[in-house]
């Protein structure tokens, strides 16, 4: 039987890169923390020197992401279908043991997220939900050149209540989907026991809470007036 | 020991004819069942007043009776064996129920378990994992010497834990998806563990799971809802074990 047609390769497939895009939200929140002022120039800075990569490294990182995202969701969704087939019928009481709201939703936390993603893509990349506020459109200066204003852009965003409503709801979707996730990575590849595996779901559920709290700090304390554009 | 005191309960037991009926719930009353009756005993009870008043008695299937066969497959308020831990439906006894309890009893629901009559489900789909598989293969000859092959005792004890599961099926049944990865995945681990398994663990492991997956089962997603249902308390380890073998077959 084919890897990618068997049971357990599929969700290897799954795993991986899965644990790939928990990396990349890790290396995200570093980045983005930059707005907090520990770099020189803070987020505009820091959005300048991705921007100034060689295109080739830009265009090729946004591809092996689509194609994670990609092969996330598609085996994601078939193996969601095939598993609700596996009990046609369900029982007339319901009664879990350990199962948890995050790992039985994992497919609506998931759908939930990539709605996000979107979101999030349109907004503060491509810079099309509100072109008035756009980075690229309103340079500042920075160390003596014209650079997009990043800050001034999330800034404007954040104030707006809905705005920072949908992104803390997306975080907490995010907390709950690698509540899950993140122990079922090392599962599913096999590297847990039952000495290691009570500690692994503690610490993936732990690392999903940071990553929940160092993300809507900066929403939160931009609406809170505390960080300002 | 006549102090006993009795008490009546409400059944609401899932009746069906055979694999092609559609099946439905029915309400019974257990009357005069003791604290000391199994769950199983309380059913011959309620099936000798069935047969008594000239009706059909629910069919369930049964054998050993000491909580070591795995026949009975009996979901109970929405759990395999009732949900106590490490213990099949005949070692359930009627003093974790209250007088005046409604219980529903269904059989295993899976589409890899077909459902024969009532209670009984065709669990062969287990059998045709282990076919595929779940085996050693020796060429017969003069019996070898005990001790002739060493292996060390955490070794032994841990491809003994796995070799526990009695094929209940209350893994596939407690499993959101009918998974039967707890099943397969210790048997897998128990053949791998010890030096007569592991000559044939790479396409053991290919087999099984494909078999796995031509039966009807569904993929885990780690709720671990197996390893509470088991009877014999059989870990998720193992699952992670097979997984582990899984992935090195793919570069053997």
């Amino acid at each position: 039987m084919q890897f990618t047609s068997s049971s357990i390769g599929r969700k290897i497939l799954m795993a991986i890169t899965g644990q790939a895009m928990v990396l990349f939200v890790v290396v995200h929140l570093l980045g983005n923390s930059s707005i907090f002022g520990w770099l020189n120039g803070g987020i505009n800075a820091y959005a300048e020197h991705l921007h100034s990569l060689p295109l080739p490294i830009i265009i090729g990182v946004r591809m092996i992401m689509l194609a994670i995202v990609c092969v996330h969701i598609w085996f994601g969704i078939q193996l969601t279908i095939e598993n609700r087939g596996g009990r046609p019928q369900q029982y007339a009481v319901k009664s879990t043991q350990k199962a948890t709201f995050a790992s039985e939703n994992m497919i609506w936390t998931g759908s939930l997220l990539a709605i996000f993603i979107v979101y999030h893509l349109l907004q503060f990349t491509f810079q099309v939900i509100s072109p008035e506020t756009a980075a690229l459109k309103n340079l500042v200066p920075l160390h003596s050149e014209m650079v997009p204003n990043v800050q001034g852009m999330v800034v404007a965003a954040f104030k707006n209540f809905f705005v920072s409503f949908i992104y803390v709801g997306a975080m907490v979707t995010l907390f709950l989907h690698l509540s899950h996730g993140i122990q079922s990575f090392f599962q599913t590849m096999g590297w847990s026991n039952d000495k290691s595996q009570p500690l692994i779901i503690r610490l993936g559920t732990l690392v999903a809470l940071g990553l929940f709290l160092g993300y809507v700090t900066i929403p939160l304390t931009i609406f809170a007036g505390i960080l300002k554009g | 020991m006549s102090d006993h005191k009795t008490m009546t309960l409400t059944l609401i037991v899932w009746r069906q004819k055979n694999a092609n009926d559609s099946g439905k719930f029915e309400t019974y009353t257990a009357k005069n069942i003791t604290d000391h009756h199994s769950f199983l005993e309380m059913l011959d009870c309620v099936n000798e007043d069935l047969i008594h008043a000239g009706k059909e008695p629910i069919v369930f299937d049964h054998d050993c009776r000491e909580g070591i066969c795995g026949m009975c497959s009996q979901v109970i308020n929405g759990a395999p064996h009732g949900g106590q831990d490490r213990t099949t439906v005949c070692q359930l006894h009627m003093r974790k129920f209250k007088d005046g309890d409604t219980i529903y009893i269904e059989p295993w629901r899976a589409r890899a378990f077909p459902i024969i009559r009532d209670l009984i489900v065709d669990r062969a789909a287990l059998d045709t994992i282990i076919q595929a598989g779940g085996y050693t293969s020796c060429h017969t000859g003069g019996v070898p010497d005990g001790n002739a092959i060493m292996i060390p005792k955490p070794i032994a004890e841990e491809a003994t834990d796995a070799a526990e599961c009695i094929g209940c099926g209350a893994c596939v049944a407690g499993c959101p998806n009918g998974a039967a990865m707890l099943f397969t995945g210790a048997k897998v681990s128990q053949l791998a563990l010890l030096p007569q398994g592991k000559a044939e663990a790479v396409a053991r492991v290919k087999n099984m799971t494909a078999a796995m997956a031509e039966c009807g089962f569904g993929n885990c997603t780690n709720h671990y809802e197996c390893m509470a249902a088991c009877p014999k308390g059989i870990n998720v380890k193992f699952i992670a074990r097979m997984n582990r073998e899984f992935l090195k077959a793919q570069f053997a």
